[in-house]
């Protein structure tokens, strides 16, 4: 035992390098997820058909096939176009398309359950249509929304493990190369999943208080009607 | 390089065989989340502290950690513990354990949306405890879950291709075999991801029906 903990604080340092890898492929994928989530979101909603349409595409083609395929597809095919993306670039576009797939039907399902009489209520107060939507509308739809992209986030931290798969030294990968090297198997495998518990943990507090921050806007709400 | 349809018919065959054992992996991964979800649903219920801290921290564990690593645990660490088992086994103990965490939680919500009225009667009625679950509780509970556990097991299906990680040659695991083998990327992969559409869009479409009439009745 004395000396697998010798063992682990000779490892920490590569673990930790693998953990910010993760932490950073995580943080750029959810802006790109976020990106995608809105303008995919907003195009569901959109009064214009072929744009809904061309956004269910979207949506059943990354919700339908597995990450994992989309993104050896980004690595492998899309150079056979002659579009050369590096290792990173295409992990976060492919968290980024496919979670941000998943993301969409988030922000199209809070807009569409804000209630009616909130748009009728601006449209009586002659309020241009664009400030009904981000006076109004979008700051009570992203209240609802707050929670299911904390889940999100975590989503997004347990996809990249995928990303060791295309050649990058995340927590995962880091995994590998430590078992390759110490051949502690047990060991190597069991701080990985603690080192995951620890990043999302904090999230998953972040989420469990937005649920709470929520609910308590609703109830404050419903006493003031 | 463009897309020769010669070729990707030729390999269609080899990926369809592989898409046999998704499929196969895909049921097998879901019958066992269906009993792993059961037992740890009921642990959750239990009155014994021991049993329900167990089952709120397998559930913990798995939401947060990555499929891929909870396969890898299972493929590489359970071995050093004199556990040998193959490569599908492997993978599908894998689905299982990771999809019970998911589907406890379903069984869960579909339990608790039952009126504890319903409970009440039962024992008014002095009901055992397998009548009163067979017949009063259960047949309720199973009406709203069961889109929910559709849309788990499409999920399941689309995350199988994971298992090609450890050394399962299932549909993606084919693929690679015959990219590694060809050099040619662009006609397995393609075909990867159409039959993986074919098979999810029906479904979901399924999945969505059931949920309708469910709701409409």
């Amino acid at each position: 035992m004395t000396d697998s903990f010798a063992k682990l604080a000779e490892l920490m340092p590569l673990l930790l390098e693998g953990a910010w890898a993760t932490l950073r492929i995580s943080a750029m994928s959810l802006v790109a997820a976020m990106a995608v989530a809105f303008l995919i979101g907003m195009a569901r909603l959109s009064g214009l058909r072929p744009l809904r349409i061309g956004a269910v595409i979207f949506v059943e083609f990354f919700r339908g096939t597995s990450l994992l395929v989309q993104l050896f597809f980004l690595y492998f095919i899309l150079p056979l176009y002659h579009i050369r993306l590096g290792a990173e670039t295409t992990a976060v576009l492919g968290i980024g398309l496919n979670l941000g797939a998943y993301g969409s039907e988030i922000v199209r399902s809070a807009i569409a359950s804000i209630g009616i009489g909130q748009y009728e209520a601006a449209r009586s107060l002659s309020l241009p249509r664009w400030i009904t939507f981000s006076k109004i509308i979008f700051p009570q739809a992203m209240l609802i929304m707050l929670p299911s992209f904390g889940n999100l986030a975590i989503e997004i931290v347990k996809a990249t493990a995928l990303v060791s798969l295309i050649t990058i030294t995340e927590l995962t990968q880091t995994g590998h190369n430590l078992i390759n090297a110490t051949g502690d198997t047990s060991l190597v495998w069991l701080i990985i999943l603690v080192m995951y518990l620890a990043i999302n943990t904090p999230l998953n507090l972040l989420v469990s208080w937005a649920e709470k921050r929520a609910g308590r806007f609703k109830q404050g709400k419903s006493r003031v009607v | 390089m463009s897309f020769d349809f010669g070729f990707a018919l030729g390999i269609l065959p080899v990926l369809l065989q592989g898409a046999v054992l998704t499929v196969l992996a895909t049921i097998g991964g879901f019958a066992g989340a269906l009993v792993g979800g059961a037992i740890v649903a009921t642990m959750h219920r239990s009155d014994i502290k021991a049993l329900r801290f167990l089952a709120i921290g397998f559930v913990y564990v798995i939401r947060n950690t990555p499929l891929l690593v909870q396969l890898y645990f299972v493929f590489y660490v359970l071995p050093s513990f004199g556990i040998t088992i193959g490569a599908l086994s492997a993978g599908i103990l894998g689905l299982s354990l990771h999809y019970s965490a998911f589907i406890a939680e379903v069984y869960r919500a579909g339990i608790g949306a039952v009126p504890v009225g319903q409970f009440e009667a039962a024992d008014a009625l002095g009901l055992g405890t397998v009548q009163k679950w067979a017949l009063v509780i259960a047949p309720q509970a199973v009406k709203p879950i069961l889109p929910v556990l559709g849309n788990y097991l499409i999920g399941m299906f689309k995350e199988t291709p994971i298992l090609a990680t450890i050394t399962v040659i299932e549909l993606f695991g084919a693929a690679q075999d015959v990219a590694g083998k060809t050099y040619r990327y662009n006609e397995p992969y393609t075909l990867v991801a159409l039959i993986f559409l074919a098979i999810s869009i029906p479904c979901s479409l399924l999945v969505r029906r059931l949920d309708s009439t469910r709701k409409g009745a």
